[in-house]
C-alpha cells in the first residue's frame, strides 16, 4: 500500500524496516520528527539526549555493542557531534550506525546555511543523500548495509524541502537480525595513539573500496536523454531540475555524495556537449569534477546561497520566465512572532523597558530580538549566551556586570548552557543569567528535555531541579518569577543586575501552546477607558492591534495571560 | 496530465498543516502522484507560512514557485496579496476575510493595506472571498476555519464529496470529526 508520508516520517521508517534498535538524537529543525516517529515503533528504544554529542555517543556504544543504532540532528548540531564522529570514523562500526543531518538551505529556521557535506568529506565517512520520502526510506536501510559492509558509521543528509514535504512510500516488513556478537576489541575501538595510528590507514583503504562502490552502486544513477546537455546533482536539487529540464536533458543523479564516483562522472560528462552542476549551498561536486577535469557549469550561474527551485534552474538553463502578476503596493512583512500568551514576552519587555544589554541564544526566545521588544544584543549557537556573557563581562567589567544578562531556554541550558555557568561561577564575574524555563522544547515543536519530568515516550522520567543545579554549581544567588507578572519580573532583573556576585533568575511559566496548559478567556478593551497610549503595543503581542484609534483584542489568539492589563494605565483592559 | 499546484497561505497556527493533510489524502486517493512541502520551526510562530501541494502524474519538485498555482487558498487577506505572484494566470483565489494585523502594523511602522479584495479582482483574478471565521465559529469553534476554506476549495475542484468526507474522517481525531464536517459543509454552500 502507498502511503503519503513526511520525508522524516519516511525516514524512521526505513530504520524501522532496517532493524534499528536504539536512535538517541537532539531536536533540531528540520530533523525532529525522524526521532518522534522512530520513537512510536515498539521494537525500537528510542530518547532526547540532552545535546547531540551525547546523542552521537550513545549511538556509537550501541552500535559498539551489536546494535543498529541511531541519531538525528540538524546541521549545527553535527558541530556539536563531530568530537565523536571524526573518531567513530576511524573506529568503524559493530552494529550499523546511522546518522542523520538535515541541512537548512534559506535558513528557514537556523542561524546559518552551513553544507554539512564537508564534515561527511573530513570525517572521511560516506554520506548519502536522498531526493524524496522513498528515498529517505530506501536509503536509511540501505545505509545499515553499506555501514556494516564497509564498516563505517553512515551519514544521510536531508534538507528541509526532503525533510518536511509529503510524497507516496511503499511500506515493507522490518528485518532485524538481533544484535551482533559483542568481543572486545581494544586495537579497533579505543582510539589511543598506538592503535589510532594503525585505524587511519583503515580509513583511508575503506575510502578507496567506497569510491569503487560509488562507481556502480544503483543510488549512483544515468538518465540518459538528448545528449546537448547533461546534468550532474543530488539530492533535492534533482527533483528541481527534473522539473525544470523534465526529460529533454541527461542526468547523473547521485545518491551518494562522499566519497564521489570517478569514472563515472568522466564518462557520463563525455556523452554530453555541456554538463551542469545543479547542487545547493557549496560547490562539493563541482569542485570534485573540476579535480577530475571535467568543464562543468555550476556556481557561476546559481550561487552559493539559498535554496535552488525549478524556476531558477528554469531561468538560467533555458532562460524562460513565467508570466506573473504582481500586487500593485507595498506589503508589510510578517515576521515570526513570540505567540499571544508566551511566557518569554514578560521578560523580554523587562530587559526593552530598561535597555539591557541582551546575550541572547537559540529557541523562540530569540524572536525577543525582533521590533518592538529588539530586547537582543547577540545569538551565536546553542549555550553561547552564558558563555559569552562572562567574556562581555570580563572585557567591559562592572559597566556591563550592571547591565547585561543571558537569556537561555530550559532545553538550551541543559544542551550546553550549564558548562558556560559552571565557568561563571569558577572564573568569577557578577553575571546574570536568565533561564526561561517554559517547560518543554518549544521552537522545534515541543519536545520533552531533562528538565520537563517526561521521555520521548511521554513516561514520567527523572526531572532536573533547576535551582539545586544552579546552587551545586556554585551560585548563591538562584530566584525564581512568574514571568506574566510584570512588575515583579522586572525588579528580579534590576536586583540582580546591581547585586556583585553571580546571579540566576528562573523565569518559570509553561509555553502557552502546551495542551496542558489552561487558557483564560479571551481578555476585552473597553474603548470608553482607551486613551489610545498605544503603551500595550509595546508589549509586541500579536493579539494587539488598533482599529479606529483603540486597541483592539483579537479573541481567536488571545489567551488571556494578563499582562496588557497589568501595563494598561487605565484600566481599559478587562476580563 | 501535467502537474497542478496548489497553494495553502496563511498565518503560522492557522491550521494550514491540516488542510495540506486532508488535500494531500483527497489527491493519493484518487490515484495521482502527490507531494505536500510543509513549513515547520520558527516561521510557524505567527510569522507568513505557505504550504505547497501538487499532485500529477508525476510530481518532481515539492514547491511551487512564482507564476505556477492553479489555486490558492489563503487564510487571511494581506497573504492573499503577499502570495498572488505566485498565482497562474487564469488561477483562482479563494481567501478569507480575515485580517491579522503583523508586526509591523501593530507597530506603527506600517499600514494594514485597504480593500485587497477589490486590488485583487482589479488584477484580473478570479477571487472567492469567505467569512470563514464567521462560519467555523458557527460550526463551534474559530479554530475551524481551515476546514471551511477546504469546504470553498472542494468546490473548485472536480473530486465527489464523498471523498473529501473520507478524507476528513482519516486526518481528523474522531471527537471533533462531527463538528469538522459541519465546518466543511458550511464551506461547500458558499459556492452555490
Amino acid at each position: 500500500m502507498k502511503k503519503l508520508m513526511l520525508g522524516n516520517d519516511a525516514f524512521a521508517r526505513g530504520l524501522y524496516e532496517g532493524g534499528c534498535k536504539i536512535a538517541s538524537s537532539y531536536p533540531g529543525t528540520p530533523s525532529t520528527e525522524i526521532t518522534e516517529a522512530i520513537a512510536k515503533y515498539d521494537e525500537v528504544y528510542a530518547e532526547w539526549a540532552p545535546n547531540e554529542k551525547v546523542a552521537m555517543e550513545v549511538a556509537i556504544g550501541a552500535s559498539i555493542a551489536g546494535a543498529r543504532s541511531f541519531c538525528a540532528m540538524k546541521h549545527v548540531g553535527l558541530n556539536v557531534a563531530a568530537d565523536p564522529l571524526y573518531t567513530a570514523a576511524y573506529t568503524g562500526v559493530n552494529g550499523g550506525l546511522v546518522i542523520a543531518v538535515a541541512d537548512d538551505p534559506g535558513m528557514h529556521s537556523s542561524q546559518n546555511e552551513q553544507d554539512s557535506r564537508h564534515h561527511a568529506i573530513a570525517a572521511k565517512v560516506p554520506m548519502l543523500e536522498p531526493s524524496d520520502s522513498a528515498e529517505c526510506r530506501d536509503f536509511a536501510k540501505l545505509a545499515y548495509t553499506i555501514s556494516e559492509e564497509f564498516d563505517a558509521p553512515v551519514i544521510i543528509r536531508t534538507s528541509t524541502r526532503v525533510a518536511h514535504s509529503q510524497s507516496a512510500v511503499e511500506l515493507c516488513d522490518r528485518e532485524d537480525n538481533g544484535l551482533k556478537a559483542y568481543e572486545k576489541n581494544p586495537a579497533k575501538f579505543v582510539m589511543m595513539p598506538a592503535f589510532a595510528k594503525k585505524r587511519h590507514v583503515v580509513v583511508e583503504e575503506r575510502t578507496e573500496k567506497l569510491i569503487a562502490y560509488a562507481e556502480t552502486a544503483p543510488i549512483n544513477r544515468v538518465e540518459m536523454n538528448d545528449s546537448k546537455i547533461g546534468v550532474i546533482t543530488s539530492g533535492i536539487s534533482y527533483q528541481y531540475a527534473k522539473e525544470a529540464l523534465g526529460n529533454t536533458v541527461s542526468y547523473l543523479k547521485l545518491g551518494m555524495v562522499n566519497p564521489l564516483p570517478a569514472k563515472l562522472i568522466t564518462d557520463f560528462a563525455a556523452k554530453c556537449d555541456t554538463v551542469y552542476v545543479i547542487e545547493e549551498l557549496d560547490d562539493i561536486i563541482e569542485t570534485h569534477c573540476k579535480k577530475l577535469g571535467v568543464n562543468v557549469i555550476g556556481k557561476e550561474l546559481f550561487g552559493f546561497i539559498g535554496e535552488l527551485s525549478q524556476k531558477i534552474i528554469a531561468e538560467k538553463i533555458l532562460g524562460k520566465t513565467a508570466e506573473t502578476v504582481t500586487y500593485p503596493e507595498e506589503l508589510p512583512i510578517r515576521p515570526p512572532v513570540m505567540c499571544a500568551g508566551c511566557p518569554h514576552r514578560g521578560v523580554f519587555y523587562a530587559l526593552s523597558k530598561n535597555k539591557c544589554i541582551v546575550s541572547g541564544d537559540i529557541g523562540c526566545y530569540t524572536l525577543g530580538a525582533a521590533a518592538p521588544l529588539c530586547a537582543m544584543d547577540s545569538t551565536i549557537c546553542m549555550g553561547a549566551s552564558i558563555s559569552g556573557l562572562h567574556g562581555f563581562n570580563k572585557a567591559r567589567g562592572a559597566e556591563s556586570e550592571q547591565k547585561a544578562v543571558a537569556v537561555i531556554g530550559d532545553s538550551t541550558f541543559m544542551h550546553s548552557g550549564m558548562t558556560g555557568l559552571v565557568n561563571i561561577a569558577y572564573n568569577a564575574t557578577n553575571s546574570t543569567v536568565i533561564i526561561l524555563d517554559n517547560s518543554i522544547t518549544g521552537m522545534t515543536g515541543h519536545q520533552q528535555n531533562p528538565t520537563t519530568g517526561k521521555n520521548l515516550k511521554g513516561d514520567v522520567a527523572a526531572k532536573v531541579d533547576l535551582e539545586t543545579l544552579c546552587k551545586a554549581i556554585g551560585i548563591n544567588r538562584v530566584r525564581v518569577v512568574d514571568p506574566y507578572h510584570l512588575a515583579e519580573t522586572e525588579q528580579a532583573i534590576l536586583e540582580e543586575l546591581s547585586i556583585e556576585e553571580p546571579s540566576v533568575i528562573i523565569s518559570r511559566r509553561p509555553c502557552a501552546l502546551l495542551k496542558h496548559v489552561k487558557h483564560k478567556p479571551a481578555l476585552k478593551v473597553n474603548a470608553d477607558q482607551c486613551k489610545s497610549c498605544k503603551l500595550c503595543l509595546k508589549l509586541g503581542c500579536p493579539a494587539i492591534s488598533m482599529r479606529d484609534g483603540k486597541a483592539v483584542i483579537d479573541h481567536t489568539q488571545c489567551v488571556g495571560c494578563g499582562i496588557c492589563m497589568e501595563q494598561c494605565k487605565f484600566g481599559a483592559i478587562c476580563e | 496530465m501535467e502537474t497542478k499546484s496548489i497553494m495553502i497561505v496563511g498565518v503560522g497556527g492557522q491550521g494550514s498543516l491540516l488542510a495540506s493533510r486532508i488535500l494531500g489524502t483527497v489527491l493519493l486517493s484518487q490515484g495521482y502522484d502527490v507531494k505536500v512541502s510543509e513549513v515547520h520551526g520558527m516561521s510557524q510562530r505567527g510569522g507568513s507560512v505557505v504550504t505547497y501541494v501538487k499532485y500529477g502524474e508525476q510530481v518532481n519538485s515539492p514547491v511551487v514557485t512564482e507564476g505556477e498555482a492553479d489555486l490558492i487558498v489563503s487564510f487571511e487577506l494581506l497573504e492573499a496579496a503577499r502570495w498572488v505572484s505566485f498565482l497562474k494566470k487564469g488561477g483562482h483565489l479563494v481567501v478569507s476575510n480575515q485580517q491579522l494585523d503583523p508586526m509591523p502594523v501593530i507597530t506603527g511602522a506600517m499600514q494594514y493595506p485597504a480593500n485587497i479584495v477589490d486590488t485583487l479582482t482589479g488584477l484580473g483574478i478570479d477571487v472567492t472571498a469567505v467569512n470563514a471565521l464567521e462560519l467555523a465559529e458557527q460550526a463551534g469553534t474559530a479554530k475551524a476555519s481551515n476546514v471551511v476554506l477546504m469546504g470553498v476549495l472542494s468546490k473548485k475542484m472536480s473530486f465527489d464529496e464523498q471523498v473529501w468526507i473520507d478524507a476528513l474522517t482519516a486526518c481528523v481525531p474522531e471527537k471533533f470529526l462531527e463538528l469538522n464536517k459541519k465546518a466543511f459543509a458550511l464551506g461547500r454552500e458558499v459556492i452555490a
